[in-house]
């Protein structure tokens, strides 16, 4: 008999259950399948109820995030040949609500992201005429990194803080907040300073550090809220001595 | 169809469900130690305040076996707490000298070579 692995998934169907409840699947077991393969070998061949997001299938997009053995984790990233032998678990992401079995509502998230204003607010505004804004590749390794987040929300999963006060605006959008502090052309960091430096903001974060351990594509959220941590009380420090030269 | 997300609840023991949290609590309970610490010291200026037989009496104290092992574990908890705080300057203070990342390397050994600079000046300023 040919070898099969074990999901032990978390069903939620809002019009029939009151609450979601675990359901076994028993699929092929193949070396170059992913967690994503075995739901999507489920959806075809054995229930075709089961609801989950996915789109890329490379850890680009973003959307396949799940709990696979209580880790926060893409599933198109996660390969059946690393928990040979063992039942896999799979749920939907933690500290969001179930919309359906492994789809989470992402509203709240949403809303965080727009917050904080993740977009290029320049410093001046030139005509077209005047050319582009310019940035040295130096200027540009300032913040690179932060510029890799696909909003997975992995982190915000991985955050104890979140699932203990649903305001704080959460790993992904501050990091995001900095990667736009640091970059040269912009200048509204005074404008994300009224959510980003709030109580909900930055000094939400107790450095915890899962955000950056669970992060697929490196971009460190907990460096970038620590980092805005010291430059929000440089700056507070800033206006309390000079009070109006730094607006 | 109506819509009727679940939100399933934050168990008071989330912090035991995986090792990554367990020493993040651990980490937070260190504090803790470091509080009472500072709190004892302040309560041993106060004696020493109130005259030689009041800071006689708080030196005893702290000289006794329960007072040794209290700081004995105060020192413990401090170590463990100022090396797992090294070990995050990195993230923390980044430096870039002439465009160049400073190694993360350097940011914690400086932490180190300073926490050994300040520590010498204590023990020469107190005698030792």
């Amino acid at each position: 008999m040919s070898e099969t692995v074990t999901l032990e998934v978390l069903r939620y169907r809002p019009e029939s259950d009151s609450e979601p409840h675990f359901q076994r699947y028993t699929v092929p077991y193949r070396d170059d399948w992913v967690v994503l393969d075995a739901l999507n070998h489920i959806k075809d061949n054995l229930d075709a109820t089961l609801s989950y997001r996915w789109s890329c299938h490379m850890a680009v997009c973003g959307s396949c995030g799940m709990m696979i053995n209580n880790e926060p984790k893409l599933s198109c990233h996660s390969f059946l040949r690393d928990y040979r032998g063992r039942v896999i678990r799979v749920e939907p992401l933690d500290h969001f609500p179930i919309e359906r079995d492994l789809v989470i509502v992402m509203d709240s998230f949403m809303d965080k992201l727009s917050s904080v204003k993740p977009y290029l607010i320049p410093k001046q505004d030139k005509p077209l005429g005047a050319g582009e804004y310019l940035q040295s590749p130096g200027e540009l390794n300032a913040f690179h990194q932060y510029t890799q987040c696909i909003n997975c929300v992995l982190c915000y999963a991985a955050c104890p803080q979140i699932g203990l006060n649903e305001d704080f605006v959460g790993p992904a959008a501050l990091a995001l907040a900095h990667r736009y502090n640091l970059d040269s052309r912009d200048g509204g960091k005074d404008a994300r300073a009224e959510m980003v430096a709030s109580n909900e903001g930055i000094w939400e974060c107790t450095f915890v550090g899962a955000c950056s351990q669970v992060c697929p594509k490196q971009v460190d959220p907990a460096a970038a809220i620590q980092q805005t941590k010291i430059s929000a009380s440089v700056d507070w420090l800033k206006n309390l001595l000079t009070p109006g030269a730094h607006k | 169809m109506s819509r009727r997300p679940y939100l399933r609840k934050v168990e008071r023991s989330w912090w035991l469900q995986h090792p990554r949290y367990v020493a993040y609590m651990i980490r937070e309970l260190t504090s803790l130690f470091v509080g009472l610490y500072c709190a004892l010291l302040a309560i041993g200026l106060v004696r020493l305040s109130q005259g030689a037989a009041a800071w006689d009496g708080f030196v005893a104290a702290f000289s006794s076996p329960p007072g040794v092992a209290f700081q004995l574990l105060c020192l413990v908890f401090a170590i463990y707490h100022s090396v797992t705080w090294f070990a995050l300057t990195p993230k923390a203070m980044p430096l870039v000298v002439k465009g160049e990342p400073v190694p993360g390397t350097v940011i914690v050994g400086a932490h180190y070579v300073a926490w050994a600079a300040v520590s010498a000046i204590v023990l020469i300023a107190a005698g030792v």
